[in-house]
């Protein structure tokens, strides 16, 4: 199968400080990866790496053969940060327009409407978001995340804070964006969502790839598995 | 998708949104203005050496309103993540700066033409029979500072003193911008012929193009990280 995402012996140094270590993970396109760690082990600074959004010193990344800064690269993924991502001061439609011109889509009049229906917010469509409610404003960000269908979708901690409804909405975007074969990488502390939507996991702890491979039954049965194996083995 | 139509996207976002809140031209119109109110104490408006300084006076309260309009450019994109969204996605760093430019020109424009009626105003200078020579000098020398704005906007924009930092590294490098646009100002103003100023048209127009292929070129590496 292809590789989607390459992430050869990668240094990311904020300052002296080694925010990621040496870290090796090839991601299968059509996979989806689910990035586990606590706070502060290099999930984010590894997503922001893929989404070209920081640089780093040392080692190689390719999205698809391309740089993640490569006009190519941001073409094809999608980034949903710990930001919504939208505009307060204009509509749902207009954000949702803005975005969907830029990812460079035509019919973008028609893609709006399609996708603020399948958010839910037609109706409060030319309401300025600075009136939304939290899970208004949360539908729009998935919505602004998929408008362009990427192939690689990255998403940091796209769990935390949802309402139900939006959880049940990012799994079934989620679930239709695998179909279509697009690639998903996740950061999460939300394990049991996430290892029950991801086909492979990886382990980040204190900058260093600690695990990565498929998601096992085990690891169903059992969430925090990944976390005693290594975290026991990182204090040895 | 090509640059300008990119960068006419971003502008045209970023004058919604100013058109809806009206934070940089209520801020910059009225610094502008006030500045102006505040010389007229000093000089004697209706001496006729107002055509003399006119162009000095203007162009001094230009640069002051604008760095207001230049730092609310980029701070625009912060709440919520906007400015990560905007670089994740395939605009490219120098189509943002340029959209930013645009609507940084767009909104200067507006300021200095509040400003310019003011001026006539209470200067008594009458600039209207010269408005197509002062149009001409105003649009060249309004998208130099316009970009040079924006580049150094994305420059300061996650610095905590972005709104000290922002003036203090722009306006030594305006300096050339600024002493074309006075001179081809008092010039017009004082209904000299320009063709005995084309050094000056030729700094700003040199200034202009320097100023935007360094956006061009510099947007992406001052951006990221």
């Amino acid at each position: 199968m292809t590789q989607a995402i390459e992430l050869n012996q990668v240094w990311k140094f904020y300052g002296d400080y080694a925010a990621l270590r040496d870290c090796t993970l090839s991601i299968q396109q059509g996979s989806c990866c689910a990035l586990l760690g606590r706070n502060g082990a290099g999930k984010t600074t590894l997503l922001r790496i893929l989404a070209g959004l920081t640089n780093f010193q040392r080692g190689a990344v390719s999205l698809f053969g391309e740089k993640p800064r490569a006009e190519k690269a941001r073409r094809k993924s999608g980034f949903l940060g710990h930001g919504i991502g939208v505009y307060e001061d204009l509509s749902a439609r207009e954000n949702l327009h803005f975005f969907a011109g830029i990812t460079g889509r035509s019919n973008i009049r028609a893609l709006t409407d399609t996708w603020l229906e399948r958010v839910g917010l037609t109706r409060s469509a030319n309401m300025p978001v600075r009136q939304f409610s939290r899970g208004m404003r949360q539908r729009l960000a998935l919505a602004r995340t998929f408008i362009h269908s990427p192939k690689i979708l990255l998403l940091d901690e796209p769990f935390t804070s949802l309402d139900d409804r939006a959880i049940a909405m990012l799994s079934e975007l989620l679930a239709e964006a695998r179909q279509g074969g697009a690639t998903i990488v996740l950061s999460t502390h939300q394990l049991r969502e996430a290892l029950a939507i991801a086909s492979h996991v990886a382990l980040v702890e204190n900058g260093r790839l600690r695990h990565a491979g498929e998601r096992t039954q085990e690891m169903l049965d059992d969430p925090a598995l990944l976390y005693r194996i290594y975290t026991e083995l990182g204090t040895q | 998708m090509t640059l300008l139509v990119q960068a006419f996207a971003v502008a045209r976002k970023d004058l919604a949104i100013e058109l809806r809140t009206r934070e940089s031209l209520t801020a910059a119109g009225s610094f502008a203005i006030v500045i102006l109110l505040l010389f007229s104490f000093t000089f004697d408006p209706f001496s006729d050496e107002s055509n003399e300084f006119g162009g000095g006076l203007l162009w001094l309260s230009f640069a002051f309103a604008g760095a207001l309009v230049f730092n609310r450019g980029f701070a625009r994109e912060l709440p919520n993540e906007c400015l990560d969204t905007l670089l994740a996605s395939p605009l490219s760093g120098a189509a943002l700066v340029m959209g930013k430019a645009i609507a940084n020109f767009a909104m200067l424009l507006v300021v200095e033409l509040v400003s310019l009626i003011v001026f006539g105003i209470f200067y008594d200078v009458h600039w209207l029979s010269e408005s197509a020579w002062l149009s001409v000098v105003f649009a060249l020398a309004t998208w130099g500072v316009a970009i040079l704005g924006a580049v150094f906007g994305a420059f300061t924009v996650n610095l905590r003193l972005r709104e000290l930092m922002l003036p203090v590294i722009i306006y030594p490098l305006m300096i050339p911008l600024l002493i074309a646009a006075i001179e081809l100002t008092n010039a017009v103003l004082s209904r000299q012929p320009l063709s005995g100023q084309m050094q000056w048209i030729r700094v700003l127009i040199a200034s202009d193009i320097g100023f935007t292929t360094l956006a061009w070129v510099l947007a992406d590496t001052i951006l990221v990280n």
